[in-house]
């Protein structure tokens, strides 16, 4: 019993005897996780400092960053004028908002037998997820895929439960392009889904698509990518059958950044122009306007820094893109408004 | 008078259902048990022990803070709800009587089947809001919830010590808190150790208030008023992921976590059956 | 209260201390620390049900008792309501009973009457075993094993009855569902009705089993029709003690209940639970309506826990001593 005691004595003494590194907290939108498990943990490589992000949902991220219980948050969404209202009412101050990177949401599927890339109307996605198209073998979706095998069989919809900037991202692009959406359901981070079944999480999501046959969901690109999924081609607003890549996520970004307003809220899914993937967007980091102790601004700031330096260099190795050019010269600017 | 036959059957029968019951009631433990084995037990290697998780995608991270992580909260609450519960226990078996014993244990019951969730849900509004997520908010969740279990295992095992005990004790000139101290405690020591045990065993495996309290973290935890990360939540989030690496990790994760629970159990039956003034379970 | 302990060394005059005096003498300091330590319990339980009551305000008062009875969860218009999560908990639980009863009495019959004492106590320990096995490995295997198992076997089971299913099996299964969790919770609560039945059924006295049996009565008779109706209020209370466990599981269920806030009568259909939705939903509720009517749910739970924990001291205190133990 003795030494047992010592034992655990001795073990608290290692686990208080980390301290000496600044550890920030923060948490929020799995969409960018991949990137953000890297950079992290490159960053405590590098400069010995502890980041700890926890990949919950961007919702995570707006709710804990507005009640105080993490140092930064993540989202996949630009808030809402009522959330940064409840924001400067809770804290007092405003929250600055900085994109990281530019990801995709991609209709991922598991059909056996169906090796195919599809591809996908407007019509047909919010079809699916309205309930009104329910097998893959329907006319809106064989008329898109001519030549391919689709099987009469039902198609299972997979979606997120929590507040999340993937469903954002997912959402606010159907709202743009059916009305019914928009009128039926709406944007949000966690909407009232006619069809199919929750998840957690991107990783979640990608999970339940890989174990269910005959599913279909929305998963950011790099977690389709790493686990091998199969994603179809989205019909972007010049009509062309568009594949989520690098250079397409890029080009939705284009027109958005030449007129980049000051606090970087923009959405841009539906973007027009060519070569364009209409399920796009940027994702951000929530950082309070004032942080109070100095070793853990020090942090932040000197973070964003090297995010938008040494940070962007490491996006494409993980099929995120980077931000365009105008936007990192206007961040570097808006980190100075931290105080 | 002779049984008939259809008499005969349904005896035969039924009897055997109820063996092939029971049968399929203790194969499930087996089952779990070797499953979670096979999974989990060839996974087991030095990375898992001493490593800290990698990033997405990527293998050959461990969970090494996860295993501290635990231990810290584990420490933290049995150090607050086991003494709590305790005294109150005491309270309740040698000081209280009446009306107020009564609503303290009904309270307590009441406290017991609270769902851990809730829990969680009270010390976030309460405490996390205030303070961030910490280790020690974890902790003090999981003592809410071991509380009313020491306090009923206290009492039990406090009041089956003979009255013959305190009172050749007090007739020896003792104190009422020296008796208790010195001799009706020791007397069920046996008992009231299992009764930790077994509620240590209960608790460490909780989840649900983790995830409010605690939060996460994919490196060292450093001191108290940190998050960190803990076994039952790092197996949650990585077998609902896609990662193969992660399942085999969560499977590892649960065998550390179920062999731990399992024997830390059967060590405090043990306890409990060897001694001689007890009844068992 | 109390009784102050005599002793060789201080007699004190009866009745004539204070309380405050009595505090602070020595011997009483235990007794102090012992009364503060109960009623911190107190304090503790008064908190939280404080807590929940306030930080649930918001959506009580939009929504009234409403809440209890609509279906609609939807954060965007802000509409929110507790039925779909009321309901999969009672389905879940149901059918977790379901299951388990039959199951669980079975084995405690065999194990109280068939099963030689030391195989008895021996299968006893390992099914108690069972009960301490965590939520969260229960739910490991439930969704990486039986949630895809399921996926096979049911839809072939459905395939038998061709295109009339039984009405609450009608409609595709995806795996996760409110089947899935009934079957895991049932694996959860078996452990407690076979261990309290059992110590139920050996408690019945020998004596009519063997009256029975003089009277030509067969083993299984005997015990159906005898011993079981004897000891049925601790079966009763075991199957209470379950439903309390199954009311708040969390985390099983929500790694197999599929996260879905709506009622369908099927039970192939994916569900949520309060407690799911809780796990599921809490830390990234934006907005405070949202945030509190998640909390409501939590005292709607807590609620149900109280009305339950009740009904099952009302059955204990009408069977005397013979009702569940713990």
């Amino acid at each position: 019993m003795k030494r047992f005691t010592t034992a655990l004595v001795a073990l608290t003494m290692v686990a208080l005897g980390a301290i000496g590194q600044t550890l920030i907290n923060g948490g929020g939108a799995t969409f960018p996780y991949p990137m953000y498990s890297k950079w992290f943990n490159d960053y405590k490589a590098k400069k010995g400092v502890q980041i700890n992000y926890q990949s919950k949902g961007s919702g995570f991220g707006v709710q804990q960053i507005t009640a105080g219980t993490v140092d930064f948050g993540a989202s996949d969404y630009a808030l809402t004028d009522e959330q940064l209202k409840e924001f400067r009412d809770k804290r007092g101050m405003d929250v600055l908002e900085f994109p990281t990177v530019l990801g995709a949401a991609v209709p991922a599927y598991n059909i056996p037998g169906v090796t195919a890339t599809l591809n996908f109307t407007p019509e047909a996605l919010a079809g699916i997820y309205l309930g009104r198209i329910t097998k893959w073998n329907d006319p809106e979706l064989v008329k898109a895929n001519a030549g391919v095998n689709l099987p009469n069989k039902d198609i299972v919809v997979v979606h997120r439960a929590e507040g999340s900037g993937t469903t954002f991202i997912w959402v606010d692009y159907l709202c743009k392009v059916n009305k019914e959406w928009e009128t039926k359901v709406g944007r949000g981070g966690s909407v009232n889904w006619p069809v199919g079944l929750s998840s957690q999480g991107n990783e979640g999501v990608a999970g339940q698509i890989l174990q269910t046959p005959n599913s279909l969901g929305y998963v950011e690109l790099t977690y389709a990518i790493q686990n091998k999924m199969r994603y179809g081609n989205v019909k972007n607003a010049a009509g062309e059958f568009v594949q989520a890549s690098l250079a397409s996520v890029t080009a939705a970004a284009a027109v958005a950044a030449k007129n980049m307003p000051e606090d970087f809220r923009v959405s841009i899914t539906n973007a027009p122009g060519k070569g364009v993937y209409p399920i796009s967007s940027f994702t951000w980091l929530l950082v309070p306007e004032k942080i109070s102790d100095p070793a853990k601004k020090k942090v932040i700031t000197d973070f964003l820094t090297w995010m938008l330096k040494d940070g962007q260099t490491m996006t494409e190795a993980l099929s995120f893109a980077q931000l365009p050019k105008e936007v990192v010269a206007k961040e570097v600017k808006a980190i100075a408004k931290i105080k | 008078m002779k049984l008939s036959l259809r008499r005969k059957a349904i005896n035969a029968v039924m009897l055997a259902l109820t063996g092939v019951c029971t049968a399929l009631a203790v194969g499930l433990l087996f089952f779990i048990l070797g499953y979670l084995f096979v999974q989990g037990g060839f996974s087991l290697n030095w990375n898992f022990f001493t490593k800290l998780p990698v990033p997405v995608g990527e293998t050959g991270g461990g969970m090494a803070n996860a295993l501290v992580g635990s231990a810290k909260v584990l420490l933290l609450a049995t150090c607050l709800g086991v003494p709590i519960g305790f005294l109150a226990g005491v309270y309740l078996a040698e000081y209280a009587g009446g009306a107020y014993a009564s609503v303290i244990r009904f309270i307590t019951d009441l406290l017991n089947g609270v769902p851990s969730i809730v829990i969680g849900i009270f010390v976030y509004t309460l405490l996390v809001v205030r303070t961030g997520f910490t280790t020690y908010a974890g902790g003090i969740a999981l003592a809410i919830m071991m509380i009313p279990i020491s306090l009923r295992s206290t009492e039990e095992f406090l009041r089956s010590v003979p009255t013959a005990l305190r009172e050749g004790a007090m007739a020896l000139g003792a104190t009422k808190s020296r008796t208790i101290a010195t001799v009706v405690v020791p007397a069920a020591i046996r008992g009231l150790i299992s009764g930790m045990m077994l509620n240590l065993a209960r608790v460490a495996g909780e989840t649900a208030p983790l995830l409010f309290t605690a939060f996460g973290n994919q490196f060292w935890s450093p001191g108290w008023a940190q998050p960190t990360a803990t076994l039952p939540a790092m197996i949650y989030a990585y077998a609902v992921s896609p990662y193969p690496d992660w399942h085999r990790q969560a499977w590892a994760a649960g065998f550390v976590l179920l062999t731990l629970v399992l024997l830390v159990n059967i060590t405090a039956r043990s306890i409990v059956a060897s001694g001689s003034s007890h009844k068992s379970r | 209260m109390a009784s102050s302990a005599t002793t060789v060394q201080e007699i004190r005059p009866p009745g004539r201390i204070s309380f405050v005096g009595r505090v602070l003498s020595g011997d009483n300091l235990a007794q102090t620390v012992a009364f503060i330590c109960a009623t911190l319990i107190l304090v503790v339980t008064a908190a939280l049900v404080f807590e929940l009551w306030i930080h649930s305000a918001i959506s009580r008062e939009k929504f009234g008792f409403h809440f209890l009875f609509t279906s609609t969860w939807d954060p965007v218009a802000g509409n929110f309501g507790a039925l779909p999560f009321v309901y999969g908990t009672v389905m879940t639980s149901a059918l977790a009973l379901l299951i388990a009863v039959p199951f669980g009495v079975g084995a405690a019959i065999f194990l109280a009457e068939l099963a030689p004492p030391k195989l008895s106590d021996g299968m006893t320990f390992l099914i108690e075993l069972l009960a301490a096995v965590p939520s969260v490995i229960i739910g490991l295997i439930g969704f990486l094993v039986l949630v895809p198992m399921l996926s096979v076997v049911v839809p072939a089971i459905k395939d038998l009855f061709g295109d009339h299913p039984p009405f609450f099996f009608s409609g595709p299964f995806y795996g996760v569902s409110i089947f899935s969790a009934g079957v895991v919770l049932s694996v959860m609560v078996a452990p407690f009705i076979i261990s309290v039945s059992r110590e139920v059924l050996l408690a019945v006295p020998k004596d009519l089993r063997e009256a029975a049996l003089a009277l030509g009565a067969t083993r299984w008779e005997t015990t159906w029709q005898v011993v079981v109706p004897d000891a049925r209020r601790g079966i009763m209370g075991s199957i209470f003690l379950a439903l309390a466990r199954a009311l708040g599981e969390t985390m099983a269920v929500t790694m197999v209940i599929g996260n879905t806030p709506k009622i369908s009568a099927s039970l192939l259909a994916p569900g949520n639970s309060m407690a799911s939705v809780i796990a599921s939903q809490f830390t990234e509720a934006v907005g405070n309506l949202y945030l509190s009517s998640l909390i409501e749910v939590g005292l709607v739970l807590f609620a149900l826990t109280i009305v339950l924990n009740g009904a099952a001291r009302l059955l204990i205190l009408a069977t005397g001593d013979k009702g569940a133990s713990r």
